[in-house]
């Protein structure tokens, strides 16, 4: 091993072909579906799943790192995480609300990803190589507990008759929970997955993850939200009535063992997905500050590279403060999925990815809209846009506080109660 | 390929390095500040380290290959311990360095052998000018070719052991350029001056003055012969050294910071456990990280020769040292008004702090 930064092929030519997708399959309707929320972008949905298709792959997941057929070569080093990052910057700079309802498994594939037994992998995630587009969504968030997820009241109760899980409960806040539930005749069967509790006694080592599919009776949509920004990206209220879901649905152990934490499955997700959510916030912050560049460019105005502070116009000093950041963040998180796919833990560069991210994508996409002025505030160009899609990067997949407090915890080397 | 893995060999380095930094250095640290004076024998100990020598090849009496990535670590680890004391380490590598990179074949085979064969030996160079728009690519001091000789002008500021070199590397602006001048320590018109810089930090480190009142060089004593060099490499090599000399100092104040909170009580609990201060620790890790990583790939690049290298240590220079004020600041926060005595180091890594920004040019990777 050495230290390296060169750009593995694969993703090299996977972002060539990206790029044009993000261009004119994104960019060019991003306006058109933020003003129309709650439309579905059926043309891009479409084309993603084709495409995706032709590549063997179905989803958005990292990829599986084929055998090594021939012994003797030389084994090249998984790089499957590394590229999901690579792709997921690239759509977001295309339009991060669009890149939330590509098609595949998102959080929820992940889900079952890290916490999954080889079987149920096998079972769920093939769905994504079907004929249809496919969703699946992660539902953790409920009115009662966000940050708190040890508040989580929707419960799963096993009918020995039946021998089923019984799930009640109210989630919100679903991305994608309305394309993963609802039967659209455009897409394949998707699933959702729910975070319950089977022993409310114990708290957090009671709560286990449930794989819960379309179609499921006592389980539907009951509202979709309007936002900010993402708009194009569907947030559901998902409520399940007596819920009946096959045994082996549950993701982890179906017994409570007292001392260790059934959280752990929901925290390797994390540990997985974090840097994720965080470079789909870096595409957006991209994507603003080369549309400044442009307009500053434009406009005659060169960023002086290379001069000290002292000689440097404040718009210049802006700009190269915000190349630092972006930078920075950037390579935080590819060091978060190296380790990730070299089976390193990271929970701590995943947090850190996750702070990081959260604060330079709301900190540019801010800055350049106050750069440009009223071009900036205009609804004529993407700028203010990207200002009201950035935010949500600091808040879900944990919040910019919430991430703070995992990152303190590990350098501390403290416990969930000795700093909460 | 992206991997952020050191080699095997950069570990042991790093190791070897770090032991020094942490008990020789650190150990002098408060005292060197405090009495303007670094001692020589641990300054001889870690120039046996061996950083520069691993830097030249055989052919000049070295044992190595010179590599920034390698580099980047093994600074950040002697500025861990102690800022002034890797400085004066690293002194002769100011003069070294650029002759590996930019000197033609005989300013190597005369000075490199010579440099790093023995001992310790102060060899220095002249860059920093007093003016607070110091600019590396537009210097006030001047070389001007009169004849075969050129003629320098100007004053130069913080030139490290500079009353006892043995020749100075000279930067100044020639033909719209900056060059470097090889100049001996007595050469006519040289002066250097008789008291020390004082400065906010890095007290223990020897910084002079120089004075340069038409000088006059043989013009085969510019860097690089009669053609000259290109500058940038030597620039990038200087904000590198400087950007993970800070990345030692934050780390070093982080460490302590973080010690020292989670011992702190405060309303029945360790002060680290109220939000208000872990949230700054976090944000200190991360930072220190961030702009880690910026400074790996900018010296990963300038190894690679990529184009954008230069940028790129402009970058991580320009953000390590806004990182390193960030973060000794907070140290000094974490530690109250304990922060502020001088018993405690982080009053003067704070003071330190502030010297990256304008301290370019005192170190080489
Ligand atoms: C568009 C969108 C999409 C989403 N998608 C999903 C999804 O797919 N699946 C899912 O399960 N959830 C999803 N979420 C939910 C999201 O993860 C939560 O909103 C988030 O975790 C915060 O929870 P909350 O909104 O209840 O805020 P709260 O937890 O009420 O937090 C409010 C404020 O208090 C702070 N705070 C909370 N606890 C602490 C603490 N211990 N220390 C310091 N500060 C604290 C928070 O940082 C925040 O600033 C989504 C949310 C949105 C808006």
């Amino acid at each position: 091993m050495a230290i390296e930064f060169e750009a593995p092929k694969p993703i090299v030519q996977m972002q060539t072909v990206l790029k044009t997708v993000a261009e004119e399959m994104m960019r060019s309707k991003s306006r058109y579906f933020d003003e129309h929320e709650h439309e579905i972008p059926w043309d891009y949905i479409e084309f993603m799943h084709t495409a995706m298709k032709s590549m063997g792959v179905g989803a958005l997941v990292p990829r599986e790192e084929k055998k090594a057929e021939d012994p003797n070569k030389p084994k090249r080093p998984p790089i499957g995480y590394q590229l999901l990052a690579s792709q997921i910057e690239m759509l977001a700079w295309g339009d991060v609300g669009m890149y939330l309802i590509t098609p595949g498994g998102g959080l929820g594939a992940a889900a079952v990803q890290a916490a999954g037994s080889p079987e149920q992998q096998a079972k769920f995630l093939a769905r994504f190589i079907e004929d249809k587009p496919t969703f699946a969504a992660m539902c953790m968030t409920e009115a009662g507990a966000g940050s708190d997820t040890s508040a989580i009241r929707a419960r799963a109760v096993l009918d020995e008759k039946t021998h089923e899980w019984v799930l009640n409960g109210e989630k919100i806040f679903v991305t994608a929970g309305d394309k993963s539930l609802t039967e659209y005749k455009q897409l394949g069967r998707g699933f959702i997955v729910v975070w319950a509790s089977i022993d409310p006694s114990a708290g957090r080592a009671g709560m286990r993850a449930f794989v819960v599919e379309s179609g499921t009776p006592g389980v539907r949509v009951v509202k979709l939200e309007h936002k900010l920004g993402i708009r194009v990206s569907d947030t559901a209220s998902i409520s399940m009535v007596d819920a009946h879901i096959p045994f082996e649905n549950i993701l982890g152990s179906p017994t409570v063992e007292k001392t260790t934490t059934g959280f752990k499955g929901a925290m390797a997700t994390f540990d997985a997905t974090r840097p994720l959510v965080a470079i789909s916030g870096l595409g957006v912050a991209r994507a603003a500050l080369e549309f400044l560049k442009g307009k500053l460019k434009e406009n005659g105005i060169e960023i002086r590279y290379g001069l000290p502070r002292q000689k440097l116009t404040n718009i210049e000093r802006e700009v190269i403060d915000m190349d630092i950041m972006l930078k920075s963040a950037w390579l935080m998180v590819m060091k978060a999925v190296w380790m990730a796919d070299n089976k390193k833990p990271n929970a701590l560069e995943s947090s850190m990815s996750k702070v990081k991210a959260g604060d330079v994508t709301t900190r540019i996409t801010q800055k350049v809209v106050e750069i440009l002025g009223p071009l900036g505030y205009s609804r004529e160009f993407l700028a203010e846009k990207w200002f009201r899609d950035a935010k949500i990067t600091d808040i879900y997949e944990g919040t910019g506080q919430i991430n703070r407090l995992v990152v303190a915890r590990q350098i501390l080397g403290y416990s969930g109660s000795e700093l909460r | 390929m992206y991997s952020f893995e050191p080699t095997e060999e950069q570990h042991m380095l790093v190791d070897t390095v770090g032991k020094y930094a942490s008990h020789d250095l650190r150990t002098i640290s408060r005292e060197a500040e405090e009495s303007r004076e670094l001692p020589k024998k641990l300054i001889g100990k870690g120039w046996e380290l061996g950083l520069l020598q691993a830097s030249i090849p055989e052919s000049f009496g070295g044992f190595g290959e010179r590599s920034a990535v390698t580099g980047v670590l093994a600074v950040e680890e002697l500025a861990f311990g102690d800022l002034a004391g890797a400085l004066a380490v690293m002194t002769p590598s100011l003069f070294a360095l650029p002759v590996l990179l930019s000197g033609s074949e005989d300013q190597k085979k005369e000075y490199l052998p010579k440099i790093i064969e023995g001992d310790w030996q102060p060899y220095t160079a002249a860059f920093i000018e007093n003016a607070f728009d110091f600019d590396a690519n537009d210097l006030r001091t001047t070389a001007v070719l009169d004849g075969g000789e050129y003629v320098l002008n100007g004053e130069k500021a913080c030139v490290p052991f500079a009353k006892e070199a043995e020749a100075i590397l000279i930067y100044a602006r020639c033909d719209g350029r900056t060059q470097g001048f090889i100049v001996p320590r007595s050469a006519a018109g040289l002066s250097v001056g008789d008291e020390r810089e004082r400065l906010m930090g890095l007290n223990a480190l020897p910084l002079y003055r120089v004075k340069l009142e038409n000088v006059k060089i043989p013009a085969a004593h510019r860097l690089g012969g009669a053609a000259g060099h290109a500058f940038e490499p030597v620039l990038a090599s200087m904000r590198l050294a400087s950007a993970s000399a800070a990345l030692g100092v934050a780390r070093a104040a982080f460490e302590y910071s973080r010690d020292y909170a989670r011992e702190r009580e405060a309303f029945g609990v360790k002060i680290a456990q109220k939000q208000a201060v872990a949230f700054m620790l976090a944000e200190m890790r991360t930072e220190i990280e961030a702009m880690r990583l910026l400074v790996w790939q900018a010296a990963w690049k300038l190894d690679q020769e990529k184009e954008d290298a230069f940028n790129e240590a402009y970058l991580a220079s320009t953000g390590a040292a806004d990182m390193v004020m960030m973060v000794t600041d907070r140290a000094v926060q974490i530690l109250g008004g304990h922060g502020y005595i001088r018993e405690h180091p982080v009053e003067m890594w704070l003071r330190n702090g502030r010297g990256f920004a304008m301290l370019t040019g005192l170190a080489m990777i």
